[in-house]
């Protein structure tokens, strides 16, 4: 077993951990944060996988973009219910 | 090994889309698929001992390189990503400044 | 117990696909991939790696060999844009109020960081024939220095028509030069362009300037949806 094989395999039980924490969060911004760290381990897997410009587009997108917009509708809810 | 993670990733993300009531809690299960499937086709294109697909000089085109194909489909299918996921947010806000709620079964019950 | 039972059906499902995949003949084992057997092989020959001139063989691939869907993905970004454009929409528009403020060390600090993100954006979308990156990481990050300006400053409004302007040429000009190539050369989106020598930044024909095009529009789309996101009715 190459280092390689040990990397994948142990990147590979994590983003199977963490995806299912995201699911069955029970807040929705616990949840909104398990998906964005998901999305930084699938950056790290492609990398493995010799893929640099998937990854480099996947960072930008999956930190930055998609996260603000999930917390941006989850502020708009908190605001109204507090109401 | 990753192969086989990216599989069982796409079948958590089709149970998140049986379990979960709340909207939001739905487009975080259809992005967890969208990962899932983004790993699956790259690791077709995952040749051993090769090296990413760039190519500094002319004369170095005979290495061996991974495959680039599925790394263009997927370059597209990231950005279609973001404007799925933005449009869902956008409807589910909408939803919630009329009915005051984001729980599939009051949906139902109001309509 | 419904989820248990819901995470069994799952986990059976996907050791289903597992099964199938592994007892189908045409389907190769993980790495075992020989490049010959598939026509990207034929891509990392000289005579046709010099017909579009990148040394970034992906991007050949998004640009040069696919670009009809490139462009229907850039349609498909154009489309949900729109949606969100139609109902996020309201009267008279403010910035939506939130509970911290930031102060006046977090708004001139983020200007700096603001201009050194957008030079790397540039960078990046310039040199997509030759690293890895090109337009549509570029154009995100450009929508990452818009989404930093929000976050900092709390008074803060984009322009939201010059964006729109934007989006619009951009897209326009990207079906232009694809027609271009139609009426020059044989092809939609053929390379009428001189491709120099591979490695160089003036190569690749036309592959540039639609990766700065491809960049702007993506940019100015994703800046405009974090608008939207941002502003609510205004209760006067």
């Amino acid at each position: 077993m190459t280092f390689f094989d040990v990397f994948s395999l142990i990147i590979s039980v994590l983003i199977l951990v963490i995806a299912f924490l995201a699911i069955n969060a029970k807040k929705l911004i616990h949840s909104v944060i398990y998906l964005s760290a998901l999305s930084m381990l699938a950056v790290v897997a492609f990398i493995l996988m010799k893929a640099p410009d998937v990854a480099i587009t996947e960072a930008v997108i999956g930190s930055g973009l998609v996260t603000a917009l999930f917390i941006f509708v989850l502020l708009s809810i908190k605001r109204r219910d507090a109401k | 090994m990753i192969q086989y993670a990216a599989i069982f990733l796409f079948a958590l993300g089709f149970y998140g889309l049986f379990v979960n009531k709340n909207i939001i809690k739905l487009i975080v299960s259809l992005n967890v698929m969208e990962i899932g499937l983004f790993l699956f086709i790259i690791s077709i294109g995952f040749v051993s001992d090769g090296i990413a697909p760039i190519v500094s000089s002319v004369d170095d085109l005979g290495l061996i390189y991974v495959d680039p194909i599925p790394q263009a489909l997927v370059l597209t299918a990231i950005v279609i990503g973001v404007g799925t996921t933005a449009l869902g947010l956008a409807l589910s806000k909408n939803i919630f400044d009329t009915y005051h709620t984001l729980e599939l079964d009051e949906l139902e019950a109001i309509q | 117990m419904k989820k248990f039972f819901g995470l069994i059906v799952a986990f059976a499902f996907g050791l289903m696909i597992i099964l199938a995949l592994r007892n189908m003949s045409g389907f190769p084992a993980y790495g075992d991939v020989n490049l010959a057997e598939r026509i990207s092989g034929s891509y990392f020959q000289s005579a046709i790696a010099e017909l579009v001139g990148s040394a970034n063989i992906v991007t050949s691939v998004v640009l040069g060999f696919r670009a009809f869907d490139t462009l229907g993905e850039v349609t498909v970004l154009f489309v949900s844009s729109l949606g969100v454009a139609l109902i996020l929409d309201f009267k008279h528009k403010k910035r939506m109020e939130l509970a911290f403020k930031p102060n006046f060390m977090l708004k001139t600090a983020s200007y700096i960081l603001v201009s050194i993100i957008l030079v790397v954006s540039f960078y990046m979308i310039l040199h997509g024939h030759l690293s890895p990156g090109g337009g549509f990481p570029g154009g995100a990050m450009i929508a990452s220095s818009v989404l930093l300006l929000y976050l900092a400053d709390d008074q803060f409004r984009s322009k939201i028509q010059g964006f729109k302007i934007l989006e619009s040429a951009a897209g326009s000009l990207i079906v232009v030069i694809g027609l271009v190539g139609l009426v020059i050369g044989t092809a939609y989106f053929e390379n009428f362009l001189n491709t120099g020598v591979i490695g160089n930044l003036l190569s690749a024909g036309i592959i540039p300037i639609i990766y700065v095009l491809i960049g702007l529009k993506v940019g100015s789309e994703i800046a405009s949806v974090i608008d939207q996101f941002l502003t609510e009715e205004e209760k006067s």
